[in-house]
């Protein structure tokens, strides 16, 4: 069993769904985004979601776009993802979210090796589809970690079956046709998405996109085995610091509790 | 015909050329990439779309373009030039070509918008234009600071009844303007169709604008033969996404002693840094959906690129390319800015002919390829991809043909009309 088996197991047996938080490596600092992640743990977090920075992030509406060119622009490296994600898995498992290029550059296996040897979990790769990722799925088994797939409203039970058959420690179910960013309403087709991929495997879905409260972290824990949640907590900490960042942990945590 | 005939073995069914090509593309789009390869596979088949679409062709874009032979411009370079005359299609340059076929695919898919991503504005006025012809809503993504080096083409594509989007982000050039065009499209994609505007993004698109645009070569192929009875010895095309070369070269590629040249944007010059050569200078990386090559850092983040053509400030490039490359049936070159101006100058001294800025790296580049090869007997065909038009105002200024008094005299003249 892996951390996130045993993260599943535990928060399934507690009768709830687990909390995922993401924020990116270097907003608005390489030591506050540490700092920041580690909050987000210690106010309720089950799991993070450690974002390694890219040029073109083709999948972030505005907050997260606006926060990882910040960190680039502050000369954010990808050497520093694998230090945040040692310094956050002493506390929680870490999973890296990222973007394909940075690690096809770095290599694949180096990239894996790399995550491995930091107490990483293992990887969304927003961009990447099982049937472009050989070397990837070959690296990651390699190396014991977790490959995460997406799916989305518009796969086709096709896909449903091909991603939760190459996925490990969950699926990624991405609630609406769009980009990040919170929304007032968590779209009615997470729901279905949820139900149509457990037709097809047994692993944990996680529902990510457009949650940024309590009460929606409620609506979706009614319904799946993990609620994500990214740009809200990067606006708290763009706009609040840690406070705010603990503050929006502990309301997520409290609705992931509660029976919607 | 206008399409049929396209070679079919590369790219292969998963879209990929070699090691090139693919699709690395958030879910959510998948099946609407699958639904465009199969609407697009339908199409190449389809007597109906095909007759359609070389109405369209004829009669609305005004094809076959014409062969023009550059006598004086030959002359000076020391070779025989022939001119693809693109710049003489609707709307003024090649764009219009892939256009008009994914505008049919459009319609064929129910669906009634589009939306483009454009650098120098040709695609997205060829976009406004096709929108305008189906009566599609449209959307165009242009990066800021684009919509200030091609304002002319702004204006148009306004006029046509398409929304332009400045984009802020990133580099606020092509490479953020794609970006923007692919977020719209995630979360609307059951409406709206997003007619790439080069051979790049994830497959189909690489494959179905390329067989769009091949008419190129195939025309200029078969006027050449009738004009001289002789292939050329070199087809020579700039190279921004590398749509108007793809679509030059692709006839030829099996006509081996046709050298193929393909110009990028060298800026400032290739060692300087200060470029968007990726052929020449970049390194095989994935962007945009596809792998090619690409400019990036030792971290594999895009890296800004420097030209004076807002056509070709791309640091991608379309995976068929890297391909022709890798096997070395095309060879790629930068050529710099200030060689490009010089071309534009040329040609249009020479020929009465003001082409594209893109278009002149053509030009420049096969001035060089000539003087490297020695010889004094060569035939080049080149495709004159675009009309400058849109750059008057980059060149006089460029070769100082406007004081800045006279700027500021002409945008208070401007002001006071606001
Ligand atoms: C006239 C002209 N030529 C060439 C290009 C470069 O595109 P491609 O390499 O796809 O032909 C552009 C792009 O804007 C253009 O306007």
């Amino acid at each position: 069993m892996t951390r996130l088996d045993e993260l599943f197991a535990s928060t399934r047996a507690e009768g709830r769904a687990a909390l995922v938080g993401y924020l990116p490596v270097g907003f608005p600092s390489y030591e506050q985004s540490v700092a920041a992640m580690v909050a987000m743990v210690e106010s309720g977090v089950d799991f993070v979601e450690v974002g390694v920075p890219y040029t073109d992030p083709g999948i972030d509406g505005p907050v997260i776009q606006v926060a990882v060119d910040a960190a680039l622009r502050a000369g954010t490296k990808v050497a520093q993802v694998f230090d945040a994600v040692r310094a956050v898995s002493a506390h929680a498992p870490a999973v890296i979210m990222g973007y394909w290029n940075p690690i096809e550059r770095l290599t694949p296996k180096v990239f894996a090796q790399r995550l491995k040897d930091a107490g990483g979990s293992g990887a969304i790769t927003p961009d990447l589809i099982p049937e472009e990722a050989g070397a990837w799925l070959e690296a990651a088994k390699e190396h014991d970690l977790d490959p995460i797939f997406l799916v989305a409203p518009s796969s086709t039970d096709e896909r449903l079956e091909v991603v939760g058959r190459t996925n490990r420690g969950f699926v990624y179910a991405a609630s609406t046709m769009g980009v990040t960013g919170t929304r007032d309403t968590v779209s009615n087709r997470a729901e279905e998405l949820v139900a149509r991929t457990r037709q097809h495997t047994d692993l944990p879905v996680a529902v990510g996109l457009g949650v940024s409260n309590g009460a929606q972290a409620a609506e979706v824990a009614g319904y799946a085995d993990a609620v994500i949640v990214g740009s809200a907590f990067v606006r708290a900490l763009q706009d609040g610091g840690l406070d705010a960042v603990r503050r929006l942990a502990a309301d997520l945590s409290e609705g992931v509790r509660r029976k919607a | 015909m206008t399409i049929a005939g396209a070679a079919p073995e590369l790219p292969d069914k998963s879209g990929h050329f070699g090691p090139y090509g693919g699709r690395f593309v958030p879910e959510a789009l998948i099946a609407a990439l699958d639904q465009l390869t199969r609407e697009h596979e339908k199409a190449l088949h389809d007597e109906v779309f095909l007759a359609e679409l070389d109405d369209l062709q004829r009669n609305y874009a005004g094809r076959p373009t014409p062969l023009t032979e550059a006598k004086r411009f030959g002359e000076a370079i020391g070779a025989r030039v022939f001119l693809k005359r693109e710049d003489l299609a609707h709307t003024g340059s090649h764009k219009v070509n892939n256009v008009l076929g994914q505008a049919l695919l459009t319609k064929r898919m129910g669906k009634t918008r589009v939306i483009a991503e454009t650098g120098a504005g040709q695609h997205g006025v060829a976009t406004a234009t096709a929108a305008a012809l189906f009566g599609f809503s449209c959307t165009v993504y242009m990066g800021e600071e684009d919509t200030r080096r091609q304002a002319l083409n702004v204006a148009r594509m306004r006029l046509l009844g398409a929304e332009v989007v400045p984009v802020t982000t990133g580099t606020r050039t092509l490479k953020d303007a794609t970006n923007e065009a692919f977020r719209d499209w995630v979360a609307n994609v059951e409406t709206t169709h997003y007619a790439i505007g080069s051979v790049v993004g994830p497959h189909p698109f690489p494959m179905l604008v390329r067989d769009f645009q091949r008419i190129i070569g195939v025309e200029a192929r078969q006027q050449l033969l009738d004009r001289i009875g002789r292939l050329p010895d070199a087809a020579i095309a700039c190279v921004g996404g590398g749509s108007n070369a793809m679509g030059l070269f692709h006839r030829f590629i099996t006509d081996e002693a046709v050298a193929l040249v393909g110009c990028e944007a060298g800026g400032d010059g290739v060692e300087t840094g200060r470029h968007a050569a990726p052929l020449t200078a970049g390194e095989p990386g994935v962007l945009h959906g596809a792998r090619s090559y690409l400019m990036q850092d030792d971290d594999g983040q895009t890296l800004d690129t420097h030209s004076i053509s807002a056509g070709l400030d791309y640091p991608g490039v379309g995976p068929e390319h890297a391909w022709l490359r890798d096997q070395h049936r095309a060879v790629y070159r930068g050529v710099t800015d200030v060689d490009a101006m010089a071309a534009l100058e040329l040609l249009a001294k020479s020929e009465g002919i003001l082409c594209a800025i893109e278009s002149a790296h053509a030009f420049a580049g096969a001035k060089q390829w000539v003087a490297e090869q020695g010889r004094d007997d060569l035939v080049l065909l080149i495709s004159c991809s675009g009309r400058g038009d849109k750059d008057v105002d980059t060149a006089a200024r460029w070769f100082g043909l406007v004081s800045e008094q006279d700027i500021e005299r002409a945008s208070a003249v401007r002001a006071a009309q606001e």
